[in-house]
């Protein structure tokens, strides 16, 4: 099949960027999108153009490194599927398709569809953690845990911090990624000691990130390729109203929330 | 070169234990003194950066992809053996390692092996303590289930999602110590060059792929925990961006390269569909616990898998290994694979596919429990093949997923250049010829929690180390040749992409020097190489340039380096006349098939020391003697 494409183009983030059309001439309908992609690369190399920057890297929907808008959702049609995962046989002959990069003012664009997801990292060490030297560990049947708190937390876990739930939310926030792992260590016996700091922490850093706040709609979870619940922003929610008070009860008066983290990353 | 394995001695039981004690210790108050490399951030790099982190040296910790999560650890699908003897089921620390050294085909270091299998038990502790999500029973303990290679239950896992799981856990703990200033985190940084300064390792210069520049960074010791070299066969299930170029340009810095030739081909992969393709997708090994294996017993048997009678299936794996059926070790299950599809009784459009089939553990348990178990790989293989495995046999093919060889260790993890440490996939260390299932993600965090941190201080403290800075002569030489390189291949300016050299590359590869090797393809092979290589240099078209992210360039050099190592793999298999594990030579098998080693010959670590890109490498042995698990023919009929 053929397809037209229409790509964003920018050289780096101080560059304005561009819409520019491609012709996919010849689609295999059992290949991925982004080895439809490679093909085009490939085209574009052997006429001396500048080939489309975008990540990936383990192409089979773990990792986390794909993903840019495709016809304005994020990771394109299939539900709960990245977009390395995604195949042409869902796409038909003649389809025009416009491909964008993530696009939130925490994720500043690299190059093309690349963006710098930083900010992730930066929420997951401002708490998202249990701290626990290597060697400290009592015998793991030790801890109990209740078959259905495991599945919880797995199903919240699963989260590959691919970034698609910012790129869907109108308010570009990153509670869906940030109640994912509040949830995944918030509902674990070995997550307790630290529940209550870890949630105004990784808050803290999100909103100093300059991702959005939370408004409940949902897109994110339409888009998510792991399929993350809502709940777990609730929980979010709840667990966060918990610390606060809690925090006034021990400090009195006004204690400071955490102070965004610097340095340590270059 | 001398190889001093520096393997203690005793009773292997207190071995590791009396290696701890003899160790020289880094005083807590002069640990912040040392600056310490890490050059990955996977399951070996992230924890070992994390624990020396907690440990209070000052690290430095760097990885290719966007973010330390994403390191191919993460892809790991199936488990992490640990001889807990939860199931109560004749498991021990023991077990566990006669279980590894056997399934290594008789090609590891005993006292290695041994080390790994107490550690075991550590492992799932430390990870049970970091909120993994194991999967669990309902009383509250942990599960798990049974692998490849093994009779006991003793593999942990979270769902299809192992290694994410641990990975994150590792990576959590290292943000942990990059929020605390104890680790630096370099991201989009890659790996090119080793710096070795009066013999010892003393840092590295890398590539910033965002910006292009080349920078030196000084340390007192340097870890590559870089992974393994799968995709010098272009498809494997590795990651895009896996790739051998820290380890390689260690080599060629005088770091010795052990048994390169032993690569391990997993037998449950989603087989090749076309041209286009990019990468092998691997379906856990977990899935033989309850699919059956089976081709028809007639060649070229076109009907669909519904409308082949049960008595005219062949389940040859239960047939020819009674006692491990499905669960024979993955060099069986891949070599057996290849054996019916030779004989033209392979399923699938290419004929290059055996069927998966759960018809009867669906039947037998259900499909809701086939779900639990499973559900996420079968989501998966309908994404990429467009077929339903709860309606359709899977269809599976061998494909490359593991590299056994790597750099040389002595039992510290130190490679022959002092100071410098290899971890995890990237060193040769602990799987012999052949790795058993769910050993990987064992062996990366026994070598990153518990082993590293404390030989590297053992290092530290005996060795004397003066002061070095990234202005060096050294690093600026090594910096010179790293942008020479660059320039050189963005001047050629060629006709031919770097995929199609890659693509090519893998396709020889695979052909000569894959499941099964004979001394006649490996020669011709090595001429291939050698041919393909010198055309690379005139006529590869890498486009733009390199002061800004530059992906073509990025694989460029990685192909390069492919190019070089996978002559050095088949010198190697072609010197080794015998067949051990996952190393098959056609030459010499048993008279039904089976791979036959020649001990007297060849127990040997073969490990390589460069000697020019266009020179033959020169060949050291370490010896290997078994001294608790008797070498005998692996047999798991």
């Amino acid at each position: 099949m053929r397809l037209t494409l229409h790509i964003w183009r920018q050289k780096s983030a101080s560059d304005p960027g561009r819409m520019v059309q491609y012709d996919a001439p010849d689609v295999n309908p059992d290949m991925s999108f982004l080895e439809m992609l490679d093909v085009v690369n490939e085209a574009l190399t052997l006429k001396g153009d500048d080939p489309i920057a975008f990540d990936s890297d383990c192409r089979e929907g773990i990792c986390g490194t794909c993903g840019f808008m495709i016809n304005g959702v994020a990771h394109g049609p299939r539900r709960g599927t990245t977009v390395c995962q995604l195949h042409m046989r869902k796409f038909k002959d003649g389809d025009v398709l416009y491909l964008e990069p993530w696009r939130a003012r925490a994720f500043p664009i690299i190059k093309d569809l690349t963006v710098d997801r930083g900010a992730f990292d930066r929420i997951i060490a401002a708490g998202g953690y249990i701290s626990v030297p290597a060697g400290s560990a009592p015998d793991g049947n030790v801890i109990l845990v209740p078959k259905e708190n495991a599945e919880i937390a797995m199903d919240a876990a699963a989260c590959i911090g691919c970034g698609a739930c910012v790129a869907a939310c109108p308010n570009a926030s990153a509670s869906l990624f940030t109640g994912a792992k509040i949830t995944h260590l918030g509902v674990l016996p070995q997550g307790q000691p630290e529940r209550r700091e870890r949630v105004i922490r990784m808050v803290a850093q999100a909103n100093a990130e300059g991702f959005g706040y939370c408004t409940n709609i949902g897109e994110c979870e339409a888009v998510c390729p792991k399929e993350i619940r809502l709940e777990v922003i609730a929980r979010t929610n709840r667990d966060f109203i918990a610390a606060s008070w809690a925090r006034r009860e021990r400090f009195r008066n006004d204690a400071p929330i955490s102070e965004p983290l610097a340095g340590g990353r270059r | 070169m001398e190889l001093n394995s520096k393997v203690p001695s005793g009773p292997i039981e207190n071995a590791w234990d009396k290696d701890k004690f003899e160790m020289k210790l880094v005083n807590p108050a002069n640990k912040r003194k040392y600056n310490i490399i890490v050059v990955g951030s996977g399951l070996a790099g992230g924890a070992t950066a994390a624990s020396l982190g907690e440990l209070g040296y000052n690290v430095q910790c760097f990885c290719f992809q966007d973010s330390a999560r994403r390191a191919h650890s993460i892809a790991a699908q199936g488990g992490i053996n640990a001889a807990k003897n939860y199931q109560n089921d004749g498991d021990s620390v023991f077990r566990l390692f006669y279980d590894t050294v056997k399934g290594g085909d008789f090609r590891s270091r005993e006292r290695n092996v041994y080390r790994l299998a107490q550690l075991s038990v550590n492992i799932i502790d430390q990870c049970v303590a970091q909120g993994v999500p194991f999967a669990r029973e309902y009383g509250g303990t942990l599960s798990n289930r049974s692998f490849g290679g093994a009779q006991v239950s003793r593999t942990f896992y979270a769902r299809g999602q192992t290694g994410q799981q641990l990975l994150l856990g590792a990576y959590q703990g290292l943000e942990r110590q990059v929020a605390a200033g104890q680790v630096t985190m370099y991201p989009r940084s890659e790996m090119l060059s080793l710096v070795v300064i009066d013999g010892k390792a003393r840092g590295i210069v890398t590539r910033n792929l965002v910006t292009g520049e080349i920078e030196s960074h000084a340390a007192d010791a340097v870890v590559l925990g870089t992974g393994g070299y799968g995709n010098v066969y272009y498809l494997s299930t590795n990651a895009r961006g896996s790739n051998c170029t820290a380890i390689w340009r260690a080599y060629k810095h005088g770091a010795a390269f052990a048994n390169p030739c032993f690569t391990q081909i997993h037998p449950t992969c989603i087989p090749v569909s076309g041209e286009y393709q990019s990468k092998l997708t691997l379906m856990s090994e977990s899935l033989r616990n309850d699919g059956r294996i089976w081709v028809p017993k007639t060649a070229r048997d076109k009907r669909p898998p519904n409308k082949i009678p049960e008595q005219e299936r062949d389940y040859y794996l239960e047939r020819r290994y009674p006692s491990f059926g499905n669960l024979v070790p993955r060099d069986v299950a891949s070599r057996n694979a290849k054996a019916v599809c030779d004989e033209e009784r392979g399923v699938g459009e290419t004929g290059l596919g055996v069927y998966l089939d759960f018809t009867d553990a669906m039947e037998r348990l259900g499909v809701s429990v086939i779900r639990e178990r499973y559900g996420n790989l079968f989501d998966m293989y309908e994404r990429i093949t467009g077929e339903d495995p709860y309606q359709v046999p899977m269809r599976i093919y061998p494909a490359i997923h593991y590299t056994m060889g790597g750099l040389w260790v002595d039992y510290e993890l130190m490679s022959t250049i002092p100071g410098l440490f290899v971890i995890g996939e990237a060193n040769f260390s602990d799987h012999g010829a052949n790795r058993l299932g769910a050993s990987a993600l064992m062996q990366g965090l026994a070598d990153g929690y518990f082993i590293l941190p404390y030989t590297i201080g053992n290092y530290l403290a005996g060795t004397k180390l003066n002061k070095v800075q990234p202005d060096h002569a050294d690093f600026k030489r090594e910096e010179t040749a790293v942008a020479e390189m660059t320039q050189r291949l963005l001047s050629i300016k060629g006709k031919r992409t770097v995929a199609s050299f890659h693509r090519e590359l893998g396709k020889l590869m695979w052909d000569y020097c894959g499941m099964s090797r004979n001394a006649k393809g490996l020669e011709f092979a090595i001429g291939k190489v050698r041919e393909l290589r010198q055309e690379y240099w005139h006529n590869v078209d890498v486009v733009g340039s390199d002061k800004e992210m530059n992906q073509a360039l990025e694989h460029a050099g990685r192909v390069a380096d492919f190019l070089e190592l996978a002559e050095l793999m088949c010198i190697d298999a072609l010197h080794r006349n015998e067949s051990c594990g996952g190393h098959f030579r056609e030459e010499y098998q048993t008279p039904d098939g089976e791979a036959l080693r020649d001990d007297e010959h060849y127990a040997y670590v073969a490990a390589w020391e460069f000697a020019g890109v266009d020179n033959p490498p020169v060949l050291n042995k370490e010896p290997l003697e078994f001294e608790y698990v008797h070498p005998s023919q692996r047999s798991y009929k």
